[in-house]
């Protein structure tokens, strides 16, 4: 019991933490309870943390042992299906399932709509069907008959603002301008203008962009009874919040948080569309429920599409102006978005250059259309954004003839900056860009012509305690499990877990199995905003940690050792008298107990060095100004995260980032049929996605840094790295020909218009 | 505004509908080409009788008929509709997993399998036209609870990330090792134009089908054992 002493009399600690990066380095000071671990920081020694580990579920996923939601076959499960609107506007007038219900393997049809609700687009569901097979829930689709009136739809923004547009929702089409923080007005604007050095006033676009994840939105549910008696709902989900999928499916049954178990072990992907308790996990539920049977529900493609989120539009018109030596004074944009039927959209034009004297103002104006609704998509805003604004600055800095990096760097007070931006010259060899564009050494002489182009991205570190806990079992045998509830989407969650905890508690990483995915287990965030990262990194630290204090505390008095005077070392359990025992022995003399413990996390501290993150990235482009075909030739991503676990997953994410980038930069586009409504490429062969043929050499660097915001000091990184790639891509195209391509996807066809405009060949 | 009867508008075709409406003799004609003379000579009853007995000879279904396939060396009988997919059998009938359906109409290669060595879309394939034919999956690559080479270069190399596209991956490179002498990165992003990452991994894909193919049996095997280790090469140099 003596040994147990520290534990009860936790006294406050100041830990002075080294952070910052090499050649920025500032002391901080933060106060822990002695039995709290010491935050990470530049002087932490580690054993396995900032090494390139496979991930631990990598082979799992190799051998195609990993069973997603797709993949769950219980016995005697059924599959499910939504039938979809197929006017963009009207209502719904009867829905007839006798038919569907006639055919054989046909177990339940049930009506989704509500008669009363207007259709706002094509895409909605208003039946579903329950078969035997999949290949059944064809027919029955297919037997469902659907009356629709149909009226007036809008399915773009240009259309969706003329005076005369029909109706989407309940007001007018576009809101009423947001207007951005610190925005002065007009007049203060066009003053600035006035006085500047260098203007432009130019309309930039970008498309609307799916998410596309390849695992289509799903549920399997069986609703069944427990061992009681009692009702109880099993659910595989795929999801980025099995929590919030639990909650929500409480709410929709009427059942308590016991009574639900989502599982989550995998996830194919999701990019920010798949939070909370969908329409297929609440119909997969119902039809459960009253089937008796367990039922699959999963989208297909198209309807993955149309009806699951999509990355709004954009239009964005913007003036800025700057004094002859790159100083901006003044920024004005207006832009308009739409989230199809959701008032949520709008560019939001992300500013990282914000000196002090620049007048701003951005109104934004989100538009109603008769698409489906948008939802939040890796980064949020930031991409549409950033595509203007990183053109805004090089079109400034061409004007004075200014290197647009020496341009940025007077604009942009993020600290790790300069050097991202000297190494990353360094990476695309900057010296070769011509500064003037067009024609020159790098471009050459023929039709194909190379460039150099550049952007910045900064965002928010955010997660936080907000409940997440997370439990460790230490066995005899020397296993260490570790445990919380929440997913892994594919960014490597499950590895950082366990990877932090193993580190802090100082086990060797081989004896490391991680659990996620289980509402069982204890709270975890969801995935969204880059939290995942911060939030279990640092629960992993603090219980790892707790858990070692745990274990040495039993292990003391076994080995005849005073608990204080041991510590785990790199794998090894040793003394202050110079004992060591090996993790595996050690564990053997835990006899049959186990030492479990549950750890909630603590609070993030205010005093960090930078409560963002941030990134440049680098382009080499070709352009064959014959046909406008765009090669991107090689990209260089240089991206700050705080402490970098595990440098295979960052690398990984940082790919993933700029690969999506260029997918969004080259490739995809939503097309709506006017006349219509309807999308005319539910797939992914017309809507296309970045593929093998289409990769360049891309360069990752982890910019190593020590933020102690959280006691592993890591920050979110699945967001920023997708936000600067299309900007960096057009600036090298604009550098190549000497002519700007102003519209998402840069597509051969807008290309080659820009190079006829620019020729005066335009009409 | 008119109202209006969905039912009168043109139905998408369906696998279904095409086999019942236009194509049930002429599918069934190149069924028979192609599968049921091997049927014969194996001596299977793989294709039910009364199917045979059909007005229209060399009919299969619409009803379910009875077939065996020979999955990662195994033979599997099941009753599949003509118009099921070797995809839908595999995942829906022999819990057989890996091969994902993304797309489901021959765009992504999610759902890539090899069928008598040759690369094939699953979603794109009946599965009575596999009759006869030897099917591989990733599940079989490699003995259970052991990871073929190929299956360990894309661990080794992060070549994943949800790795919903992974198993696709794995057949394309692991049949373009059985194909390819010296397979570089160049070789290796060709034999993956036709299968897409939504995540962004074809880098570390061209990555992991190098070292495969350089390292090859020399990986440390994922049971521990080293037994499976260069199952994903056979067949090749
Ligand atoms: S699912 Fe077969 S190619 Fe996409
Ligand atoms: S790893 Fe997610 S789609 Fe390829």
């Amino acid at each position: 019991m003596a040994s147990n002493s520290r534990k009860n009399v936790a006294l406050d600690r100041e830990d002075v933490l080294k952070l910052g990066f090499a050649g920025n380095v500032v002391e901080k000071r933060v106060t822990r309870k002695d039995d709290e671990v010491r935050p990470w920081d530049l002087e932490t020694k580690f054993q396995y943390v900032g090494t390139r580990v496979p991930r631990f579920d990598g082979l799992a996923k190799a051998t195609g042992r990993a069973k997603y939601t797709y993949d769950v076959n219980l016995p005697g499960m059924l599959y499910a299906r939504f039938v979809r609107t197929t006017v963009a506007a009207g209502t719904v007038k009867e829905i007839d399932l006798s038919k569907a219900l006639a055919l054989p393997g046909v177990k339940a049809a049930e009506q989704v709509w509500d008669l009363k609700n207007p259709v706002r687009y094509a895409g909605q569901a208003v039946a579903v069907v329950c078969c035997e097979t999949s290949e059944q829930c064809d027919d029955a689709v297919r037997a469902v008959k659907v009356q629709y009136e149909r009226k007036p739809h809008v399915v773009t923004v240009e259309d969706a603002i003329k005076d005369d547009a029909p109706q989407v929702g309940n007001r007018k089409n576009a809101t009423e301008p947001q207007i951005g923080r610190n925005a002065v007005d007009v007049e203060e604007i066009d003053a600035a203008l006035k006085t500047a050095a260098a203007t432009v006033d130019v309309t930039y676009r970008t498309q609307v962009q799916t998410h596309t994840a390849l695992e289509t939105h799903g549920t399997v549910a069986h609703f069944t009874k427990d061992a009681t008696g009692a009702e109880k709902l099993y659910v595989w989900a795929s999801t980025q919040g099995t929590f919030t999928v639990r909650e929500g499916l409480c709410r929709a049954l009427k059942l308590e948080a016991n009574q639900v178990e989502v599982i989550s072990e995998f996830v194919g992907g999701g990019f920010g569309a798949k939070f909370g308790a969908d329409e297929t996990a609440i119909w997969a539920a119902r039809l459960s429920k009253k089937t008796g049977a367990p039922v699959k529900l999963m989208l297909t493609r198209k309807e993955e599409h149309l009806c699951t989120g999509n990355r709004p539009d954009s239009v964005q018109h913007v003036r800025a102006g700057c004094d002859k030596d790159g100083n901006l004074v003044a920024w004005h944009v207006r832009n308009w978005g739409t989230g199809g039927v959701v008032p949520n959209a709008g560019a939001r034009n992300p500013m990282i250059y914000t000196p002090r004297g620049m007048k701003t103002r951005k109104e934004e104006f989100a538009v109603l259309t008769n698409c489906g609704p948008q939802a939040a998509m890796r980064a949020p805003a930031h991409p549409q954004g950033a595509f203007a604004n990183e053109q805004v600055v090089d079109e400034l800095a061409e004007k004075l003839g200014m290197d647009p990096i020496a341009f940025r760097l007077k604009n942009d007070s993020y600290k790790q900056r300069p050097a991202q931006y000297e190494l990353g010259k360094k990476l695309i060899g900057w010296e070769r860009r011509n500064p003037k564009g067009g024609d020159g050494p790098l471009a050459g002489t023929g039709a194909r012509k190379r460039g150099l182009g550049v952007a910045a991205a900064t965002w928010g570190v955010n997660g936080g305690a907000d409940g997440t806990a997370v439990a460790i079992v230490i066995s005899p045998d020397g296993t260490v499990e570790v445990r919380n509830g929440c997913q892994d989407i594919g960014t490597g969650t499950r590895t950082l877990l366990g990877l932090t905890a193993g580190e802090a508690l100082g086990c060797p990483k081989e004896k490391i199995r991680v659990r996620l995915g289980h509402t069982t287990d204890p709270f975890g965030p969801a995935s969204g905003g880059s939290v995942t990262g911060p939030t279990l990194s640092a629960a992993g630290v603090e219980a790892g940690h707790a858990a070692k204090l745990a274990f040495l505390r039993k292990l003391g008095p076994k080995l005849g050792v005073e608990a204080s005077s041991l510590d785990v070392v790199a794998g090894k359990v040793t003394s202050k008298d110079g004992k060591s025992w090996s993790w595996d022995d050690a564990c053997r003399q835990l006899g049959v107990e186990s030492v479990e413990i549950t750890h909630t996390r603590g609070e993030n501290f205010d005093a960090g060095f930078q409560g963002t993150v941030g990134g440049v990235q680098l382009a080499e482009v070709e352009v064959d100004t014959e046909t406008g075909f765009v090669r991107v030739i090689k990209v260089v991503a240089i991206q700050d995260a705080g402490t970098v676990i595990n440098r295979l997953t960052f690398e990984s994410q940082v790919l993933g980032g700029v690969i999506q980038g260029i997918s969004y930069a080259l490739y995809e586009n939503r097309w709506m049929d006017r006349r219509s409504g309807f999308m005319l490429n539910p797939n992914i062969e017309s809507y296309k996605i970045a593929g093998a043929a289409d990769m360049p050499e891309i360069v990752t660097v982890a910019f190593d840094l020590a933020n102690g915001l959280n006691s592993a000091g890591v920050s979110g990184l699945g967001e920023p790295t997708v936000i600067p790639t299309a900007p960096a891509i057009a600036n090298a195209i604009a550098n190549a020909t000497g002519v700007r391509v102003r519209e998402l996807p840069m597509t051969p066809d807008r290309v080659l218009a820009a190079l006829a405009a620019a020729k005066g060949g335009a009409k | 505004m008119k109202s209006q009867d969905e039912s009168k508008e043109p139905q998408p075709l369906s696998r279904r509908r095409f086999l019942q409406g236009v194509g049930i003799h002429s599918v069934g004609a190149v069924a028979m080409a192609t599968t049921l003379p091997k049927v014969a000579l194996a001596g299977e009853p793989s294709v039910d009788a009364s199917a045979l007995q059909d007005p229209a000879p060399n009919t299969l279904g619409p009803d379910a008929v009875e077939v065996t396939l020979q999955v990662n060396g195994e033979a599997r009988k099941l009753q599949v509709e003509p118009r099921v997919t070797l995809l839908d059998a595999l995942r829906e009938r022999l819990d057989l997993t890996a091969a994902k359906k993304v797309c489901d109409r021959g765009t992504c290669g999610a759902c890539t399998v090899l069928v008598d060595g040759e690369l094939r879309y699953s979603c794109m394939t009946l599965a009575v036209e596999c009759v006869g034919s030897k099917i591989e999956t990733v599940e079989g690559l490699a003995p259970a609870g052991q990871a073929s080479a190929v299956s360990e270069a894309f661990a080794q190399c992060d070549a994943l990330q949800c790795g919903f596209c992974t198993p696709g991956f794995v057949m394309t490179i692991t049949h373009h090792l059985r194909n390819e002498k010296s397979p570089t990165l160049e070789s290796a992003k060709r034999a993956c134009q036709g299968n897409l990452c939504r995540c962004g991994t074809y880098n570390r894909v061209f990555e992991a089908a190098v070292l495969a193919a350089t390292k090859g049996a020399g990986l440390p095997s994922g049971g521990g054992t080293g037994a499976g280790a260069g199952a994903g090469l056979k067949g090749g140099n």
